[in-house]
């Protein structure tokens, strides 16, 4: 399909895509609003599980936001060249994934029109003050990196800006975890371990979304692939996923060694009902060993099945982040040790959650955000899909 | 006609020394300190920390008036369901090694350290010179992050609207809120509306004072007998502690 045949058939799919985004964000938007108007009694959050849904979504989106850049990473701070051409499409990514966290982790607050008083009043001992700063820092280095890939004139300051972008979504990323390591009343939190775990994690589920968005755009606009390119991130992806596979066994390992985390352990991995079935059937089998087989095997590894294995990275991630944020918050605090405890506020019980409409739609509208701002960004921006060239194959890598 | 007038002023004499002995021995009775109010605009004192010692073995399973006096004076409406919030909370225990059961109220901690404040983005969370940990409620953006951080699971989320609320502990929905030790009577020189009930149910299981004046009961009686302070392991120094744990 040549260049104008595809800017005339495909303008329809394009204006219907954009349709379909916005009416998703727009419901997002609704359930935004119906929860300020009644509260969040209408979520099924409550006084023990106070981060619920839009928080899975939100940290999905976040945490990912800092993984796509990697083939930004791989093409600018260490010089392969196949990966330059798709930094672009990286970076766009990355804005577009943490536009839409934030505006979920945002509407989610229980006050968001105060959203100015957080901007005005830091904290400097509180890890969310410190990301509000990384946060619009990564705005900030991200679109000062596109404008260096993009603008000629500016190229020869690629690799400085994009160190500067590597180091900063390193920072933001174990920012990230830390909102949670630094949890100390908690079983499913303090541990130092949870920057790393997250780092990995952001690699590995950054890397999947980059692989189905390069996909969806590069089909959609009817670009050339170079399978190469393809294979070499392919098993890139299989090394991120065997590495948070093994931060996050480290993790839960280490927790069942010690006596006072046995119980939580037991909870998550074994008893816990539901968290036990997303963390081994969603996260472990389903979100990482078939990906990996998908990814090894050798008579599978097709472009398709590395996408497949891509989506499926992806909704493991989920069912991970669902078990690590809603299950370290229904598994009761210990605070009175050797005692059995009863209270009307849940003590000693293990809390209920049940998602809601609402929050699952504020959650997709801020995937909604980041679809728009993406498929928006590529087609204005011409030069984010580049044609990938016969002779990048024989770069030497 | 003598010994009716010698009559009366018998009477009037054992009534006034019973009413003399009574206010005399009031503070001691009510166990706590009368707290000497502060003008209003003077900031409030490290010099002074205000706590609590709570002795469980007077705490009566089943008995509920801290927890009710608290929801009238700060006007939250007892719980009903898991989004209700709750300010003070009686916790029932039972040791597992032995079986002894005991009761306690629970609410919070009030700590030198607060992770609530460390946490809180806006600083909506913040400790007081006296040791009294509150809510700026008009900064308090509700992300709950203080919540996630406490380890007494002592703050509650305002999940529907506050239709009526008292002039003196203005409430939001969207805004997180806990115990405030009754800020707005320790300051008028009054004590914590649940310290109060607890000694009218008569139970005197809840001391309230100055953990700084080495006069105070609560000083004195923590100096005497043994307590512990919940998850002292985290380092946070609580404000309150509790006898017979």
């Amino acid at each position: 399909m040549t260049q104008k045949t595809f800017g005339q058939s495909e303008s329809r799919y394009f204006y219907l895509l954009v349709a379909f985004g916005l009416f998703i964000a727009a419901m997002g938007f609704g359930a935004a609003h119906y929860m300020e108007e009644h509260g969040h009694v209408v979520t099924g959050m409550n006084q023990q599980v106070v981060w619920g849904m839009p928080h899975v979504f939100a940290i999905f989106m976040i945490v990912a936001a800092s993984g796509v850049l990697n083939v930004a990473a791989i093409g600018s701070v260490f010089g392969k060249v196949a990966y330059k051409g798709r930094a672009p499409l990286a970076g766009m990514l990355s804005i577009a994934m943490l536009a839409g966290g934030l505006a979920v982790l945002m509407l989610d607050l229980g006050r968001p029109e105060r959203v100015i008083v957080a901007a005005t009043n830091f904290n400097p001992t509180s890890v969310f003050a410190w990301n509000l700063p990384l946060y619009s820092g990564l705005f900030f280095f991200v679109s000062l990196y596109m404008w260096t890939l993009l603008e000629q004139r500016m190229n020869h300051w690629v690799k400085p800006i994009g160190l500067a972008v590597f180091t900063w979504r390193i920072i933001l990323t174990t920012g990230t975890g830390l909102i949670f390591a630094f949890l100390v009343a908690r079983q499913a939190y303090a541990s130092a371990i949870l920057p790393p775990m997250f780092l990995v994690m952001s690699f590995t589920w950054g890397l999947a979304v980059f692989h189905v968005v390069q996909s969806a755009m590069y089909a959609w606009n009817g670009k050339v692939h170079d399978p190469a390119i393809l294979q070499r991130m392919r098993n890139l992806l299989g090394i991120f996923v065997i590495g948070t596979l093994y931060l996050v066994a480290a993790y839960h390992l280490t927790n069942l060694y010690f006596a006072r985390q046995t119980a939580f352990e037991h909870f998550i991995l074994r008893d816990g009902g539901i968290f036990p079935c997303l963390f081994w059937g969603g996260y472990v089998v389903f979100g990482s060993l078939l990906p990996l087989l998908l990814i090894y095997l050798p008579s599978l590894g097709k472009p398709r099945f590395v996408v497949a294995a891509s989506l499926l990275v992806i909704l493991g991630s989920f069912a991970l982040l669902y078990v690590f944020i809603i299950g370290g918050q229904v598994f009761p605090l210990s605070i009175f040790p050797g005692y059995e405890v009863s209270s009307s506020f849940g003590d000693g019980q293990i809390a209920s959650y049940h998602p809601s409409l609402p929050e699952f739609l504020l959650g997709f509208g801020g995937l909604a955000i980041a679809f728009l701002t993406t498929i928006i960004g590529v087609r204005v921006i011409d030069s984010l899909l580049p044609h990938d060239a016969p002779d990048r194959r024989k770069d030497n890598h | 006609m003598s010994d009716e007038v010698n009559l009366n002023r018998r009477q009037f004499l054992t009534k006034a020394s019973a009413a003399v002995a009574g206010i005399a021995i009031a503070p001691g009775m009510l166990l706590f300190d009368f707290a000497h109010g502060r003008p209003l605009g003077e900031p409030a004192s490290s010099t002074v920390r205000w706590g609590m010692l709570i002795d469980t073995t007077q705490c009566e399973t089943g008995c509920n008036e801290c927890v009710s006096a608290c929801s009238k004076e700060n006007g939250w409406p007892e719980a009903r369901t898991s989004t209700d919030v709750q300010w003070i909370r009686k916790v029932d225990l039972k040791q597992l090694s032995t079986g002894r059961q005991s009761s306690l109220p629970m609410m919070c901690q009030h700590c030198a350290e607060p992770p609530c404040v460390d946490v809180c983005p806006t600083n909506a969370s913040f400790k007081r010179a006296d040791g009294i940990v509150l809510v700026d409620k008009h900064r308090c953006i509700g992300c709950r992050y203080c919540m996630m951080a406490c380890p007494y699971k002592a703050r509650s989320f305002v999940h529907e609207p506050v239709l009526d609320h008292d002039s003196d502990m203005p409430r939001g929905k969207g805004t997180v809120e806990s115990c405030t030790l009754c800020v707005h009577r320790v300051d008028k020189g009054g004590t914590p509306a649940c310290v109060e009930a607890c000694a009218k149910a008569g139970h005197r299981a809840i001391l309230f004072g100055d953990l700084n004046d080495p006069n105070s009961e609560i000083y004195l009686r923590i100096r005497s007998v043994t307590t512990s302070q919940l998850r002292a392991d985290l380092g946070l120094n609580p404000g309150i502690s509790f006898v017979g744990l």
